[in-house]
């Protein structure tokens, strides 16, 4: 295997091996929510197809960061960002077309929050208001049951109300939702947080064959997860003094975990701080 | 006495004295209701109350059915002009509200819903009954109408405001635009509030007298004109109660008793109907 070079000055911006195309270009972003900066200057390429962790202290901008890549920033209303993140040519700081950007990043949140409806009408709920024919509906609900592994459990209970479900199943079922509206990217903040290990180790699994169709970019404050799931790994860093959040390190998670180039991770995944 | 069984006593004594008040606060509630019931079950009974109008006192078989009647067409367009709009005000104010002037909207649905109801019946007189020459049923809905709005308006904002946002932000996410998500996806979840909320309008509206006085201002016959002076319910009990004949004052409490049992029944069968969303919104 070609070894990096060594880091000069940014280790972040070291070119990554073995990542193949990229899918979402960070680049030069910085975030601010009000006067308050809370992400600077991140730059990291995003690679298609693969599973990509962001790791690092509570409070390091790390929701923030992928709360920008489907613009979910746009509730708070005094959020602003600058910069660019490319997914596929166009622009998602400044697109004007939010619902097709939103359509094509999906996401998973660390509360599962199954609609007030039935397990089939959690999944069928967009694919309706997007003005799908119902054959198409149908088709969407048991496949994306099926690509999320949970067909098998509510097959027969599919008009039951969806908060039936325990907390792992919930989880998925909010996976099957996502994936039915057919997006390419999937953000996942802490998706297991509030999952025991079995329902934690069951999404790991699921994160891994869904691979084969969509990129994946998973928040987690829990470093042996990010080891055991994800390919690339970045890991965050709020700035002492200006209280902001940075890129640290950028690298294949084996590389990362192994042998990190920059102190402050080595000190981080060491358990020394954070 | 050790400190244990002192606190064990003092709670024993505060516990008492709650329920003690809570016993206080319920005797005018049943009074009012073992009142209404034992003096309008005798009128009530008859089935000409519901199917005859107003007769002169002595002649046998007289009959509210124009009160009933008016009462529904009243409080009815009332809901169709006051609950759609206050829910969609809600839901501005709640998930949009963090404009300036929504403070304002605020402030005056807050000033109407303490607006004396006689003053709102005064206000729609001038604006619809003077100009136009004659009482009518459409403007003792205005009227009433005028004092739903608020109700439903501040209800809904707070069962709205009660969602959490993680259901908001998962419909987003998933590229629905954003109106869609506040009327599909957080009035569904919200609909407990927001039905109890409309519910407890219409209560209020069926009960209202003073601003029906000048506006709906009351017939002694049956008219489904909603444009001509139509009766209702609580005018029934108003007008009947001042009369010094006995037949009349029994045909009062006699609507006061179908008011109270048409208001409940309008409660059980909107939570009947819309009783599964209830449900699930429940369980969230
Ligand atoms: N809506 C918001 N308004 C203001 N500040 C916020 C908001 N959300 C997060 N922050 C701040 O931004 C920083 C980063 O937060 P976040 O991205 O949630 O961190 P993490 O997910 O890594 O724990 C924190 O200091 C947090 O207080
Ligand atoms: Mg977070």
């Amino acid at each position: 295997m070609i070894q990096p070079p060594a880091p000069v000055g940014r280790p972040e911006l070291r070119t990554v091996y073995g990542a193949g195309p990229a899918k979402v270009k960070v680049d030069q972003l910085s975030f601010y929510y009000g006067k308050f900066q809370a992400l600077h200057d991140v730059t990291f390429e995003i690679p298609e197809k693969r599973i990509t962790a962001i790791i690092g202290p509570s409070g390091c901008g790390k929701s923030t960061l992928l709360r920008v890549l489907n613009r979910m920033y746009d509730l708070v209303p005094s959020a602003r960002a600058t910069g660019a993140v490319v997914i596929d040519g166009e622009d998602v700081v400044s697109t004007r077309k939010l619902l097709d950007l939103r359509q094509k990043v999906g996401m998973v949140f660390q509360r599962a929050t199954p609609f007030p409806m039935s397990i089939r009408d959690n999944i069928a709920f967009a694919p309706r208001l997007l003005g799908w024919k119902p054959a198409r509906i149908k088709e969407a609900v048991t496949e994306s049951l099926e690509r999320a592994a949970l067909l098998d459990e509510v097959k027969d209970r599919l008009d039951e109300p969806a908060t039936s479900l325990s907390g792992g199943q919930q989880q998925r079922l909010a996976i099957a939702r996502c994936i039915a509206v057919s997006p390419q990217v999937i953000l996942m903040d802490e998706p297991c947080s509030a999952l025991d290990p079995v329902a934690t180790l069951k999404i790991e699994d699921l994160m891994s064959t869904l691979t084969r169709d969509f990129t994946i970019v998973i928040v987690t404050h829990n470093m042996q997860q990010a080891a055991r799931v994800s390919d690339f790994t970045a890991f965050m860093l709020m700035h002492p003094e200006h209280r902001y959040g940075e890129l640290i390190e950028f690298a294949p998670t084996a590389d990362l975990f192994n042998q990190p180039q920059d102190q402050r991770t080595e000190a981080y995944i060491t358990g020394r701080f954070g | 006495m050790n400190r244990t069984s002192r606190r064990s006593y003092t709670s024993f004594a505060w516990l008492g004295v709650m329920y003690l008040l809570t016993a206080f606060a319920l005797i005018p509630l049943g009074l009012v209701l073992w009142f209404t019931v034992a003096k309008g079950l005798p009128p009530a009974l008859h089935i000409e109350f519901y199917t005859n109008v107003f007769r002169p006192v002595g002649v046998p078989g007289a009959g509210i059915k124009q009160a009933i009647v008016g009462t529904l067409m009243l409080v009815g367009m009332a809901s169709v002009m006051a609950i759609p709009a206050g829910i969609l005000g809600g839901i501005y104010l709640a998930e949009y509200g963090l404009a300036r002037w929504a403070g304002w909207v605020r402030l005056a649905s807050d000033v109407l819903v303490g607006t004396p109801s006689i003053a709102v019946g005064l206000f729609v007189y001038a604006i619809l009954v003077a100009p136009l020459h004659h009482f009518s049923g459409v403007s003792g809905s205005v009227a009433l109408a005028v004092l739903m709005l608020p109700i439903v308006v501040r209800t809904t904002e707070g069962s709205v405001a009660l969602i959490p946002n993680g259901l908001r932000e998962s419909g987003l996410a998933l590229g629905l635009p954003r109106w869609r998500v506040s009327l599909q996806l957080i009035l569904p979840a919200a609909a407990p509030g927001v039905i109890t909320g409309a519910l407890l309008s219409v209560a209020r509206a069926s009960g209202e007298t003073a601003p029906l006085l000048f506006t709906a201002f009351g017939n002694q016959l049956l008219s489904l004109d909603p444009t001509h002076a139509i009766q209702a319910l609580p005018l029934t009990v108003y007008q009947y109660a001042l009369t010094p004949y006995k037949s009349l004052q029994d045909q009062a409490w006699g609507a006061a008793l179908v008011l109270v049992v048409m208001v409940l029944g309008i409660n059980l069968v909107s939570r009947w109907v819309l009783r599964r969303q209830i449900a699930l919104a429940g369980q969230l």
